[in-house]
């Protein structure tokens, strides 16, 4: 059975969750603004199959070494396919759902689920693959490496910051939890990583012109483009 | 865009409705660290989570675990799926980008750098 567990109720102090819920809200606030920018009229489905599919990955926990278990948390995928803010809009839905219907992660935590899991990543994703679109040769592979090295920089960079969180809020000190949180979740970002490649590859095969951050965005073209004309 | 809608959401339905009764039960990475390090004691559920229609991933008044875990994810991905997907077209109304400007974009804005 899944047990997926988000950071509960009790592990943050009111300081440390309310700070994140705050770097939280605005983020979510400010993907709201920019969507008359993002959501395009082929994105709004999008952002409904994307809850959906990361919902239903994060149920999916594999096992890892040492009788642990990690499953896939899914900003980068949100970010590729969305751009970043929207991609804190999803994660945004996906966490609040789990949090109020399904008892996973914390009510006062929930501000720093967001963080964690999604703005982080989300963020991260839409910085980093923006830069390594540019210097990067355009081929498919090159791509694919970068999604997935994201991917797995995202996982790694929100238990980094679930163990600052801890140890800001007095729970456990940073030398006790970082190294373990940090071996733990390397693994978990391999999977991530190969989930996350999968995915694109499918959508690359298929809707090629559904991914925002990639070789098809816009912002991301110079004046050369290489993008079809008039397609 | 349905084809692709349909699809995508046929396979999430499906993993998590008849893949994920069969996923791993251990301790996911923060759960084992939190063991490990004991301040698993320290957490616990907000007052009205005790109330959560679906606790734990599992569907209340089925016997068997995983007919109950897929039928959560059902619900959930399901649930989701209509959140996320009315959102989108609540912000698009507010935001004032319904209309004929939707895909238009993109050119658009290229054009103007």
């Amino acid at each position: 059975m899944p047990l997926a567990l988000h950071i509960p109720d009790g592990f943050l102090s009111a300081e440390v969750a309310g700070a994140a819920a705050i770097v939280a809200v605005a983020a979510v606030a400010y993907g709201l603004r920019r969507a008359d920018r993002d959501l395009d009229e082929a994105r709004v489905p999008l952002l409904g199959v994307l809850a959906a599919f990361i919902f239903a990955a994060q149920m999916l926990n594999f096992p890892i070494a040492g009788g642990t278990s990690g499953h896939f948390l899914g900003a980068t995928l949100a970010a590729v396919m969305l751009g970043p803010w929207l991609a804190c809009l999803v994660m945004t839905v996906v966490l609040a759902t789990q949090a109020l219907a399904f008892a996973d992660g914390g009510i006062t935590a929930l501000g720093a689920n967001v963080l964690n899991m999604g703005v982080l990543g989300a963020l991260l994703a839409g910085f980093a693959i923006g830069a390594g679109l540019r210097v990067l040769p355009r081929t498919r592979s090159a791509y694919l490496g970068l999604v997935g090295t994201v991917a797995w920089l995202a996982v790694t960079a929100g238990a980094a910051a679930t163990s600052i969180e801890l140890a800001a809020s007095g729970t456990i000190p940073l030398v006790v939890t970082l190294p373990a949180m940090l071996g733990v979740h390397a693994l978990i970002g391999i999977g991530e990583a190969a989930i996350t490649v999968a995915a694109v590859s499918a959508v690359l095969a298929s809707r090629p012109d559904l991914i925002a951050l990639g070789r098809f965005e816009p912002a991301v073209d110079g004046p050369a483009s290489t993008a079809p004309a008039g397609a | 865009m349905r084809i692709f809608t349909g699809v995508a959401l046929a396979l999430a339905v499906g993993l998590a409705s008849a893949v994920s009764p069969f996923a791993s039960s251990s301790p996911d990475g923060l759960e084992k660290v939190a063991g490990d390090k004991g301040f698993l004691g320290d957490g616990g559920l907000a007052p009205i989570q005790e109330d959560s229609p679906i606790p734990d991933y599992s569907f209340p008044g089925v016997a068997n675990g995983r007919v109950a875990t897929g039928l959560a994810g059902f619900v959930g991905t399901c649930g989701v799926f209509a959140l996320g997907y009315a959102l989108a077209v609540a912000v698009r109304r507010l935001r004032g980008g319904g209309g004929p400007n939707g895909p238009a974009r993109a050119p658009d804005r290229r054009a103007r750098r």
